[in-house]
C-alpha cells in the first residue's frame, strides 16, 4: 500500500476501519461535550440574560437602556476612540521597528527581539500600575525630574497620566509587542528576490522599501492593527487602574462595575454583547485580509533577504528602537523597583528612604501572598498541562483528519478567541452561579476559563507544528502495526517536542497575566496573584504590588527560561496572537 | 385618603420614636446572655485551628490585628480578608447566594451592612462579656447579633508641604471653592462603607447640591477610603475631600507631610461594627475571635494605641496626640436610613461624578 499523494491515511481493511471507528466516535464526542460546557454553555447563558428582564421574560428593554442611556453611550465611545487610536499608534510605531529589525543591519537586533518578548511577559496592568508611579501630574516620578530639572511650578506637569491619552499610551506600550511580532516575523519570510531586483533595476533603498517590501508587508500591518485594535477594546485592568480616577469608564469597567453589589447581569450581559459582536466581526475581517497569502513557508528556493546597510544611521536606529523599548519596560520596571524599596512610592531612593519595609509586609504579614501564589502556580501549570494536552489533541485530529466533524472541533477551538475576556467571565459566573453545576468558589471555575482563553492560541500553534511533521513519519508507524495512539506517542510526541514546551510556556504566561476574567469569578478562597494586585491597588497599598509584581514576573521568566531549558535549545516562539489581559 | 404603608414610613415612625441611636431594628426576644472567653471555648477554637475575618479597615493595620490574636492563642491561624466594605457586602451576598461559607467574623465600615445582615438572618448571636458591661447601648445591637469594633471620623486633610495651614480649606463649603479645582481626592461610596455612611451623612446635612458643586471641581476619584490620606502624603492632590482619620494620625505619626482638618460644618461619624456569621465554617474560633477584639486590652493596644482608631468601649482611653472625640464635632449617624438608601445614594453619586 502507498500513501496516497495528498496525505490521506491509505484506506483500511474493513475490520481495521471498525475498530477505528469505535474509539474516534466517542473521543469526539468526549471532545465535542468539553468544548460545549466550556465555550457554548456560558455563551448560551449570556444571550438568555442580555435578552431577558430582571422576572425573566424576553424584552429588548437591556439594549434600549444601553444605547440611550448616556452612562453607557459615553463608555461605548471612550473605547471606540482608544482602540482605533491604539491601533494607529501600534502600526505607526511597530512597523518601523520591525522593518529594522528584520531588514536592516541595526545593531542589537536579537537584544530587541528579547526585550519586546519581554514587554510581552508583563501584564498590561503591572505596566498601568507602574506608570502611574511614573507619570502622575504631581507625585509620578517622571514629573518631579522634570519639575527639578526645569524649575517648572508644582502644579505643572509634564505628563498626566490620568488622561484619555494616558491610558491610550500606556495601552499602546502593551499591546504593540504583538504587531511587531507579526511584522517582523512576516519581513523575516519574505523572499528576497523581489527586493533585490528593484535594487538591480536602479532603486534606491528607500524607494525599494516604499515600493516592495510596504505593499508586501501591507496586509500583515493591518492584521497587526486589528489585533492591536481588538487587544485595546478588551482590555480591562489598565482601564480600571487610570480611566476611573480620570472620571472615565470604558466598556470593560461598566461592565465590571454593573457586577457589583446590588448586580445587574442583564445589563452587563446586554453591554457584552456589543463587544463580542464587534471582535467577531473584525476577526473575519482579519481572516479575509490574511486569507490566501500569509506565512506559508516558502522552503528552500528562496534566498535570505538581504540586510539593507543603514551605514551612519545604524546607531541612531539602536537608540531609537531602545527608547522605544523603554516605555513598556526600562521606564516602568525602574519605577517598580523603586516602590519595592522606597518608603513613599513617590520618593527617589536614598539613603534615608530605602527600606525593606514593603518586602517584609507582602511576604510575612500580608496573609493573603501565599494562597494567592500557590493558586496561580496550581492554575497556571494545571491549565498550561490540560490545556496543551487538549490543544494537542484537537490539533492532531484536525491536521490529520482523523474523524468525520473535525472541521466543527476546528470551529470550536478558535471561538473563544472572539470571547473578550470579561465577557466570558461573566457567560462562565451566570452558567455555573446555579444548579446543577455550580462551580463558583471552586478552583475549577477559573481552570474553565483560563483554559478557554488560551486554547485557541495554543491550538492555533500546535496546528501549524503539525503542518511541519509530514504523515508519512506516521503513515509508516501505522503500516508497522502501532495504534494511532502509539504512533503520537512515540513518532509524533517526539517530533513536536519544541512546539509543544512553546505552548505549554505561552498558556503558563498567559493566565498568570489574566485579569478580566479572574476578576468575575474570584472568591476569597481563590484568589489569583493578578486578583491580589487588583484588590491592593482599591486600597492603595503600592509597595506591596510593586514587590508582588516584581515577583510575579520573576517567577514567569523563570519558569520559561527552565521549560526552554528542558525543551532542549532555543526555538524562536511563533507566538500566535490572542487578546489577553 | 389613607396612606400606604410603605416600609420607608415605618422605619421613619420607628425612628422617631426610638431614642437617637445608631441600630434601628426590631428587638426579638431577649438579648442574649454575656459570655466569657473560656479555657473550652480556647481549646475548641485550637481544634478548630483558623479564622477567617472580612474586614474593610486599612490592610496593615488588619494584618496586625491577626498576628497579634495568633500570638495570643497559638493554633488558631488568621486569614484576613481586606476590601472595601460595600465589595465585602457583594461578596458576601454572592457566596452566601451560592452556598458558599467562607467567612467566620465580619467587620465593616458600613453600619447599614449589618442591619440588612441581621434582617436577613446571616448573623449569629453572641455577646461578650465586655460588650455587655462597658459597651454604651446605642454602640451594640440590642439581640446581641453585633457591636461597634472601632469608630472613626471622616476629615478633611492636606498636604502640609504644599499648602501653610492658613490656605487649607476650613469646610465642606471651602472646598467648592475654585482655587481647589483639579486639586482635590476622594474616595468612592460604591467601594467604601465609610465613604457610603459619609455620603448620606453630608447629603442629608449640605444637600446634593454641594455634591453636584463638588463635581465640578475635577476631583480624582480613587476607591478606598484610605487611599486619600496616601494620595495627599504622597503630595499626588493638596486636598482629601475624605477618607479615613486614623490613617491621616498614622502618617502623620510617620512623619509624613498630612494634616486634618474637622470641617465647622461637622465631620462625618463612622462606626464600624462586627459580628460572628451564622454559617461560619469555625463558629468556636469566630467567637474568639470576636470577644477578644472586644476587649478592653485588644482595643486599647490594637485599635487606638497602634490604629488611631477610636474605641466604643468606656474603659478604653484616646490616643495622646489626637483631638478628644469629645471635643469634635461630628455628624449624626443613621444606618438604618443608609440600609435603605444605599442603592439610591450610589446611583446618584454614580450619575454626578461618571465613575
Amino acid at each position: 500500500m502507498s500513501s496516497t499523494a495528498d496525505g490521506k491515511v491509505p484506506r483500511l481493511a474493513r475490520a481495521d476501519r471498525r475498530r477505528l471507528l469505535d474509539f474516534s466516535r466517542p473521543v469526539l464526542i468526549a471532545v465535542v461535550a468539553v468544548l460545549a460546557v466550556m465555550i457554548v454553555l456560558p455563551m448560551g447563558w449570556l444571550m438568555v440574560y442580555a435578552f431577558a428582564d430582571k422576572e425573566g421574560h424576553a424584552t429588548f428593554a437591556n439594549f434600549v437602556t444601553l444605547f440611550t442611556d448616556p452612562s453607557f453611550v459615553d463608555p461605548l465611545f471612550a473605547t471606540l476612540i482608544i482602540s482605533v487610536s491604539v491601533a494607529v499608534i501600534c502600526g505607526l510605531v511597530a512597523a518601523p521597528l520591525g522593518w529594522l529589525v528584520a531588514r536592516t543591519d541595526m545593531p542589537l537586533a536579537r537584544t530587541v527581539r528579547t526585550l519586546v518578548m519581554a514587554s510581552l511577559v508583563t501584564p498590561p496592568f503591572v505596566g498601568a500600575i507602574a506608570w502611574e508611579m511614573l507619570a502622575a501630574p504631581n507625585s509620578g516620578l517622571l514629573n518631579q525630574l522634570w519639575r527639578s530639572l526645569t524649575g517648572m511650578p508644582a502644579d505643572e506637569a509634564l505628563i498626566d497620566i490620568y488622561t484619555l491619552e494616558g491610558l491610550i499610551f500606556v495601552i499602546a506600550c502593551y499591546t504593540f509587542p504583538y504587531v511587531f511580532i507579526l511584522v517582523a516575523n512576516a519581513l523575516d519570510r519574505m523572499p528576497g528576490e523581489l527586493e533585490d531586483a528593484s535594487s538591480m533595476l536602479g532603486a534606491r533603498t528607500w524607494q525599494t522599501a516604499r515600493r516592495i517590501t510596504v505593499p508586501l508587508a501591507l496586509p500583515t500591518l493591518l492584521a497587526g492593527a486589528l489585533v492591536a485594535f481588538l487587544q485595546a477594546l478588551n482590555l480591562f485592568g489598565s482601564p480600571a487602574i487610570l480611566a476611573i480616577p480620570a472620571g472615565f469608564h470604558t466598556l470593560t469597567t461598566k461592565i465590571w462595575s454593573l457586577f457589583q453589589f446590588p448586580p445587574k447581569p442583564e445589563l452587563a450581559a446586554a453591554a457584552a454583547l456589543p463587544l463580542l459582536a464587534l471582535t467577531v466581526v473584525l476577526l473575519r475581517a482579519q481572516a479575509a485580509m490574511l486569507g490566501r497569502r500569509g506565512y506559508a513557508v516558502l522552503g528552500g528556493k528562496y534566498g535570505a533577504p538581504r540586510l539593507i546597510r543603514l551605514g551612519g544611521l545604524r546607531l541612531p536606529a539602536a537608540a531609537l528602537a531602545l527608547l522605544v523599548l523603554a516605555m513598556p519596560l526600562f521606564l516602568p520596571y525602574a519605577a517598580l523597583l523603586n516602590t519595592a524599596f522606597s518608603r513613599v512610592a513617590s520618593q527617589f531612593i536614598g539613603p534615608e528612604t530605602f527600606t525593606l519595609r514593603n518586602v517584609v509586609f507582602t511576604f510575612w504579614e500580608l496573609s493573603a501572598t501565599m494562597p494567592a501564589l500557590k493558586n496561580t502556580f496550581l492554575l497556571a501549570t494545571s491549565a498550561a498541562t490540560l490545556g496543551g494536552l487538549l490543544a494537542l489533541l484537537i490539533a492532531y485530529i484536525v491536521a490529520r483528519r482523523a474523524i468525520r466533524g473535525h472541521r466543527v472541533l476546528a470551529f470550536l477551538a478558535t471561538a473563544p478567541l472572539a470571547i473578550p475576556g470579561i465577557v466570558l467571565g461573566v457567560g462562565l459566573f451566570l452558567a455555573y452561579t446555579r444548579p446543577p453545576l455550580t462551580l463558583y468558589g471552586t478552583l475549577w471555575i477559573l481552570l474553565i476559563a483560563f483554559i478557554t482563553i488560551q486554547l485557541p492560541a495554543a491550538y492555533q500553534q500546535l496546528g501549524s507544528a503539525f503542518h511541519a511533521v509530514h504523515p508519512e513519519l506516521e503513515e509508516a508507524g501505522r503500516m508497522l502495526g502501532a495504534t494511532r495512539l502509539r504512533t503520537l506517542m512515540d513518532i509524533t510526541g517526539p517530533l513536536l517536542g519544541s512546539a509543544a514546551i512553546a505552548t505549554w510556556c505561552f498558556i503558563f504566561v498567559g493566565v498568570i497575566r489574566e485579569l478580566s476574567a479572574a476578576v468575575i469569578l474570584f472568591t476569597s478562597d481563590t484568589k489569583v496573584l493578578s486578583v491580589l494586585i487588583f484588590d491592593l491597588k482599591e486600597s492603595g497599598e503600592v509597595g506591596a504590588i510593586a514587590v508582588l509584581s516584581l515577583v510575579m514576573i520573576a517567577l514567569t521568566t523563570l519558569v520559561v527560561w527552565a521549560a526552554n531549558r528542558l525543551g532542549g535549545g532555543r526555538d524562536a516562539v511563533r507566538l500566535q496572537l490572542r487578546v489577553a489581559g | 385618603m389613607t396612606k400606604k404603608l410603605t416600609r420607608r414610613r415605618v422605619l421613619a415612625a420607628t425612628a422617631a420614636v426610638t431614642a437617637a441611636g445608631s441600630f434601628v431594628t426590631p428587638v426579638r426576644g431577649a438579648p442574649p446572655e454575656a459570655q466569657k472567653i473560656t479555657a473550652e471555648l480556647i481549646a475548641a477554637a485550637k481544634k478548630e485551628g483558623k479564622v477567617t475575618w472580612y474586614t474593610s479597615v486599612d490592610l496593615p493595620l488588619a494584618e496586625k490585628v491577626g498576628k497579634a490574636f495568633e500570638a495570643k492563642f497559638p493554633g488558631v491561624g488568621m486569614k484576613v480578608e481586606r476590601s472595601g466594605a460595600e465589595r465585602n457586602f457583594q461578596r458576601i451576598g454572592q457566596e452566601y447566594a451560592s452556598k458558599i461559607y467562607i467567612c467566620d467574623v465580619v467587620n465593616s465600615s458600613d453600619a447599614a451592612h449589618l442591619i440588612v445582615w441581621k434582617r436577613a438572618g446571616l448573623l449569629a448571636p453572641y455577646l461578650p462579656e465586655d460588650v455587655a458591661r462597658h459597651f454604651p447601648e446605642t454602640q451594640k445591637d440590642p439581640d446581641g447579633m453585633y457591636a461597634s469594633w472601632r469608630v472613626t471620623l471622616c476629615p478633611i486633610g492636606y498636604n502640609t508641604k504644599l499648602l501653610k495651614p492658613e490656605e487649607a480649606p476650613k469646610s465642606y463649603a471651602d472646598l467648592l471653592d475654585s482655587k481647589w479645582l483639579g486639586k482635590i481626592v476622594k474616595a468612592h461610596p460604591g467601594y467604601s462603607g465609610t465613604i457610603m455612611t459619609a455620603t448620606q451623612q453630608l447629603s442629608r446635612d449640605l444637600g446634593w447640591a454641594w455634591f453636584e458643586k463638588l463635581a465640578k471641581q475635577k476631583v480624582m476619584q480613587v476607591q478606598s477610603a484610605a487611599e486619600p490620606p496616601k494620595k495627599v502624603a504622597q503630595g499626588e492632590r493638596a486636598v482629601m475631600a475624605d477618607g479615613t482619620e486614623y490613617l491621616d494620625y498614622e502618617l502623620k505619626a510617620r512623619g509624613e507631610p498630612i494634616e486634618l482638618v474637622y470641617a465647622s460644618e461637622g465631620t462625618p461619624l463612622i462606626t464600624g461594627p462586627s459580628a460572628v456569621m451564622v454559617r461560619a465554617p469555625n463558629p468556636n474560633a469566630a467567637r474568639l475571635f470576636y470577644a477578644w477584639s472586644m476587649t478592653a486590652e485588644a482595643q486599647q493596644q490594637l485599635n487606638v494605641d497602634l490604629g488611631a482608631l477610636r474605641s466604643a468601649h468606656r474603659q478604653v482611653k484616646d490616643r495622646a496626640g489626637m483631638r478628644k472625640f469629645a471635643d469634635i464635632k461630628t455628624l449624626r449617624e443613621e444606618a438604618n436610613v443608609v440600609a435603605d438608601e444605599a442603592d439610591e445614594i450610589k446611583a446618584r453619586y454614580v450619575k454626578l461624578f461618571k465613575v
